[in-house]
């Protein structure tokens, strides 16, 4: 056994080491990928973009990059693994663009690795609030210091004297108020939040907006179809879900008060009514890193929000750099009519103009 | 009793010349990289495990050094205020798991002695493959089951039984309003997951009692029942225990189901109408929007404490299996 000692402690260091060097050459392997990738698709034929971010623009953003493709030949993939990965993704610098549902904060701006980043609106996205009121003739009408107070937890019955006096003539039963919420991060619940932020201070002191929030009452389900769900299944919930989700399963929506007194039911004329007043506001230098919750305007319904694609100012590779804002122009213009038969809100005439001015402010092929 | 003393390591050689260490010598290189091979993929996957448990641990370690122990304890999970808590999580977990297997166990063993000593030969096979079909739905399928069809008899038909003809409203566990979505709905979800593992091992254990075992028992006078308790179960016992920890293994790390039926909630309440959250639901939903650096350390933190919390209870499992196993 002496004699075998010694070799044998020599074979499992060596075992040790060559499986450890397989390790470290795994993971480096990984790191590099996505450069060696992006390197060779350059170098090929034709061009592919790669993008990842947001889901709620999938289904949007998958037919403008399909139709995109059987027009011009460029090629775009696009990974719909969240807005938090797609921020994650375009500051390291994997992706060419990067898709989200709320806006970089300056924190994140200042993290990415390739430089300054702009911000472009693609389709607008609203909140619709869907209840479970059997008895109820008409559509419930609800302001949003209210909406504010039942998701605190503080208006606990349907027949409280706030939601009555919004909808005078409505029989309210005298039952307990289900609040039911997204248990997942979501672009939905961001909007939500950043709605209830604007129009009450005691949301805003608390829970505050983001697209996870600690919620004070109710149930967390996932996705559109598990808070619509819930809410179907329960007499007495309410939820919120997106637009385009309401819209194509037919769910009752409530009306909400705007800021200019009205209320609005959510549709895509309606988002796109937010838009435009909340565009009449902006200062000419805008990043478009705005909220248009709460927007003022005639018809503007209030729970609504941009969604956007993020790219880089300095596109160092000349040619996707040109592609990406090719692209871009395109689906600011063009793409913008097949918005609507998504059950996406196209953004306002006029802002689609001043965006593809913006795009000819970014850098391609900047001498580097 | 002494165990005979095992020889651990390789065989000793017959070193006597022209015995087999000679042989081996002059086979020569070909052995050794066999060996060196070999040995390799028998220490990759543990080095894995460790390169797994580094690298939660290194993300994990921002949330962990600012929130310390009170991440265990604390309730808070505030993403806006970057407070973070795994607490109502790790509550959630156990218990859930725990509930699964109270309810999965009797069942499951059910089964399977009913297979292994009453069935006749011709419904063995398909009951087996049936029970064991329910191992092979997909998670996702269990949910959307939970959803539609068990919250519903939760609400309407469960639950007002346990809380009106049982009378058992006024106790803790089923105290509070009937929502649904629940640890009790989570636990059942459960339940009928992890079935199939501890059935399915409990009846192979239990097929492999020697015969002899069975006979000696009747021999001596015992029921058809007496045998089963006296005789053939304990002889099972440490097998079934290894079954039921596979089973609680899988409980605890299953998401998607749990997920869509608990009620994700960051609340520790003793009634088991109450939504809770569990770890692994908690990362499967948030992971993908997270965006601050301490929301995914925070995530990672909780990864990590579901890690370790598997470990743990493996462990227990293990020593549990050891020590029935010495006291036969």
């Amino acid at each position: 056994m002496h004699f075998y000692s010694s070799p044998e402690s020599h074979v499992r260091l060596v075992a040790f080491a060559s499986a450890a060097a397989l390790l470290v050459a795994c993971s480096s392997e990984a790191r590099k990928g996505s450069d060696s990738a992006s390197a060779s698709t350059s170098r090929g034929g034709s061009v592919a973009l790669t993008g990842a971010g947001a889901t709620f623009p999938y289904p949007i953003y998958s037919k403008w990059f399909a139709d995109y493709a059987a027009k011009t030949g460029v090629k775009i993939n696009y990974q719909s693994i969240g807005s938090g990965g797609g921020i994650r993704q375009l500051s390291e610098q994997t992706v060419d663009f990067g898709a989200s549902d709320s806006p970089m904060t300056d924190d994140e701006m200042a993290k990415a690795k390739g430089g300054p980043i702009l911000h472009f609106p693609t389709v607008l996205g609203a909140v619709a609030l869907i209840y479970n009121l059997p008895g109820l003739k008409q559509p419930l009408k609800l302001d949003g210091p209210t909406l504010a107070d039942i998701y605190l937890g503080t208006i606990k019955k349907w027949n409280d004297g706030r939601i009555a006096a919004l909808n005078p003539g409505t029989a309210l039963p005298n039952a307990d108020i289900l609040v039911v919420h997204r248990s997942d991060g979501s672009g939905t619940s961001f909007i939500f939040t950043d709605y209830l932020s604007a129009v009450s201070p005691a949301w805003k002191g608390g829970p505050g907006k983001g697209k996870e929030v600690q919620w004070p009452v109710g149930l967390g389900a996932k996705g559109n179809e598990g808070v619509a769900g819930q809410v179907r299944q329960s007499v007495g919930a309410i939820g919120y879900a997106e637009l385009a989700y309401a819209k194509q399963n037919k769910i009752t929506t409530a009306l909400v008060k705007n800021a200019s007194g009205e209320m609005v039911a959510p549709t895509i004329e309606s988002a796109t009514a937010a838009a435009a007043g909340a565009a009449a506001a902006l200062p000419a230098n805008t990043d478009y890193r705005v909220s248009i919750v709460n927007a003022k305007g005639a018809g503007a319904y209030p729970i609504a929000s941009f969604t956007w694609i993020l790219v880089y100012q300095d596109q160092r590779d000349a040619v996707k750099g040109k592609q990406l804002v090719d692209f871009l122009t395109w689906a600011l213009t063009d793409g913008q009519s097949e918005a609507r038969s998504l059950d996406y809100a196209p953004i306002p005439a006029t802002m689609s103009q001043q965006l593809v001015e913006r795009l000819k402010t970014i850098k391609v092929g900047a001498a580097l | 009793m002494t165990a005979p003393e095992t020889v651990v390591g390789p065989i000793p050689l017959d070193e006597s010349p022209g015995g087999l260490a000679a042989r081996l010598a002059s086979a020569g290189v070909g052995d050794r990289i066999y060996r060196v091979v070999i040995t390799a993929f028998a220490a990759l996957v543990p080095l894995l495990l460790v390169a797994i448990a580094l690298e939660i641990g290194v993300a994990a370690w921002p949330a962990l050094r600012t929130f310390g122990f009170s991440f265990l304890t604390s309730s808070d999970w505030d993403p806006v205020n970057g407070s973070f808590g795994a607490a109502p999580a790790l509550y959630g977990t156990v218990v859930s798991s725990l509930l699964a297997l109270v309810i999965a166990t009797p069942l499951a063993l059910g089964v399977a002695i009913y297979l292994s000593e009453f069935a006749p030969s011709w419904l063995r096979q398909p009951v087996s493959f049936l029970v064991d079909l329910l191992a092979a739905v997909p998670s996702v399928v269990y949910g959307l089951w939970g959803i539609f069809v068990l919250i519903p008899l939760l609400r309407t038909t469960i639950v007002p039984f346990f809380k009106d003809t049982l009378h058992l409203g006024a106790t803790p566990f089923f105290s509070g309003p009937n929502y649904g979505p629940s640890m009790l709905a989570a636990g059942i979800i459960l339940a009928i997951m992890v079935l199939p593992y501890i059935s399915a091992v409990a009846r192979e254990v239990l097929l492999a009692v020697p015969r002899s075992q069975r006979e000696a028992a009747l021999a001596l006078g015992a029921t058809r029942w007496e045998m089963i308790w006296g005789a053939v179960l304990p002889f099972a016992r440490s097998g079934i225990i290894g079954g039921v920890i596979l089973g609680l293994g899988r409980a605890l790390g299953e998401t998607m189901a749990v997920t869509m039926v608990i009620g994700n909630t960051h609340d520790i309440s003793s009634s088991l109408l109450a939504p809770g959250y569990t770890m692994a639901s908690l990362i499967a939903n948030q992971f993908s929007e997270a965006t601050g650096d301490l929301h995914l350390s925070a995530l990672m933190a909780v990864g990590f404490t579901l890690f370790v919390v598997t470990l743990v209870v493996n462990a227990i499992a293990r020593w549990l299996v050891w020590r029935v196993a010495r006291h036969d």
